[in-house]
């Protein structure tokens, strides 16, 4: 009867974009996880781990570690927007700026860190 | 006859029941013209047997809800100029309810709802006695204050998400008027009013999409009145007095 999914008029406003960014994020961060403890488990055997980070030289990987720094801290910021409004009862439009800003210096932050290394 | 007068809109309008389907009408254009008007100049004029529900016109009784181009809103204080995307407009039920017929959803589950987030007032004993004075600038009851104007006319719950994944979940509107309820110092059995709304697919439901905020007509903000119930089911639940 009517159109169901992201698309449908009634989602079009920034707590459902907010939300749905906050919870794809998260997926996204939980299936890099078992990676990230791969390696790091890597780490006892040297050869494998020395292939492991040379594999991590590539350019691909490198971008995709661009986009889980941005996954982090725009997660990071979504769970401080949960926190000020279910907790602070901040109103929505405070919520989403206050949570942008974070995700914004969070995420320079954390790239400006991979670039240290 | 101006050149105004003699533009129509056109009107796609949901028929039937859930098997049903779009049916388009062509209705006259008016400068000032509601959503309610365009439906009621069907039903007069075009198709006597078109099925929809109104009372007051004039945004103070809540029955007259559905879904405009897409999204759930009072008919009767929404003007076809705001809503109108090049002349048309698509009518549909409200969502998250049994469909009767045409524009009429059964509103039942939406009220057992508001029962079961025991939204009525419970007297306490003696009221003689204890008078109970209430400070207007008190902060309970200007969060009750702040809840306590829904018209329960169903826009909050149709365009709930969580409504829509849960068929158990109490909703946004019995939810605020829970938080109202239990702002109110007078009602005699405030933490039955947590327990009601804590157990099951209660407040902790919520998912925080704000959908309920954006869409009230008359800009209640239930997300936060649910937030509010999250906070006071906690604590209480930490002091212990929700279990027995």
């Amino acid at each position: 009867m009517s159109a169901a999914g992201l698309t449908r008029a009634s989602r079009a406003h920034w707590g459902f974009v907010a939300a749905m960014v906050h919870r794809l994020s998260g997926l996204a961060l939980a299936i890099f996880l078992p990676l990230h403890f791969l390696s790091l488990g890597l780490a006892f055997e040297r050869e494998a781990f020395d292939g492991f980070i040379a594999w991590s030289n590539n350019p691909m990987v490198k971008l995709s570690e661009a986009f889980l720094v941005a996954a982090l801290a725009v997660h990071f910021a979504g769970g401080l927007r949960l926190l000020a409004v279910e907790f602070f009862g901040l109103t929505r439009a405070q919520s989403i700026w206050i949570a942008s800003a974070f995700a914004f210096g969070v995420g320079a932050g954390l790239l400006f860190l991979l670039r240290a290394f | 006859m101006s050149a105004a007068a003699e533009k129509t809109l056109q009107v796609e309008v949901w028929r039937g029941g859930t098997d049903g389907a779009y049916e388009s009408f062509e209705v006259p254009a008016q400068e000032n013209q509601t959503v309610l008007d365009v439906v009621t100049y069907i039903q007069r004029n075009l198709d006597a047997a078109l099925a929809y529900r109104f009372a007051c016109r004039v945004g103070v009784c809540g029955s007259c809800a559905m879904t405009v181009n897409g999204r759930p809103r009072w008919t009767c204080r929404t003007h076809v100029s705001r809503v109108a995307k090049n002349g048309e407009l698509k009518l549909a039920p409200l969502q998250n309810l049994p469909l009767i017929r045409d524009l009429v959803t059964d509103m039942t589950p939406f009220f057992e709802k508001w029962q079961a987030a025991r939204g009525r007032f419970v007297p306490g004993d003696g009221p003689k006695d204890r008078f109970a004075q209430v400070p207007p600038e008190e902060k309970q009851r200007a969060d009750a204050n702040a809840a306590i104007e829904c018209i329960n006319c169903g826009v909050c719950y149709s365009a709930c998400d969580v409504v829509s994944w849960r068929d158990d979940y109490l909703g946004p509107a019995a939810l605020n008027r829970a938080w109202a309820g239990y702002n109110d110092v007078r009602d005699g059995d405030r933490n039955g009013i947590l327990k009601a709304v804590s157990s099951g697919a209660g407040c902790h439901t919520c998912h925080t999409h704000q959908s309920c905020a954006e869409h009230c007509p008359v800009s209640l903000n239930p997300t936060f009145s649910i937030a509010g119930l999250k906070r006071a089911t906690l604590k209480a639940s930490l002091k212990g007095e929700l279990s027995e």
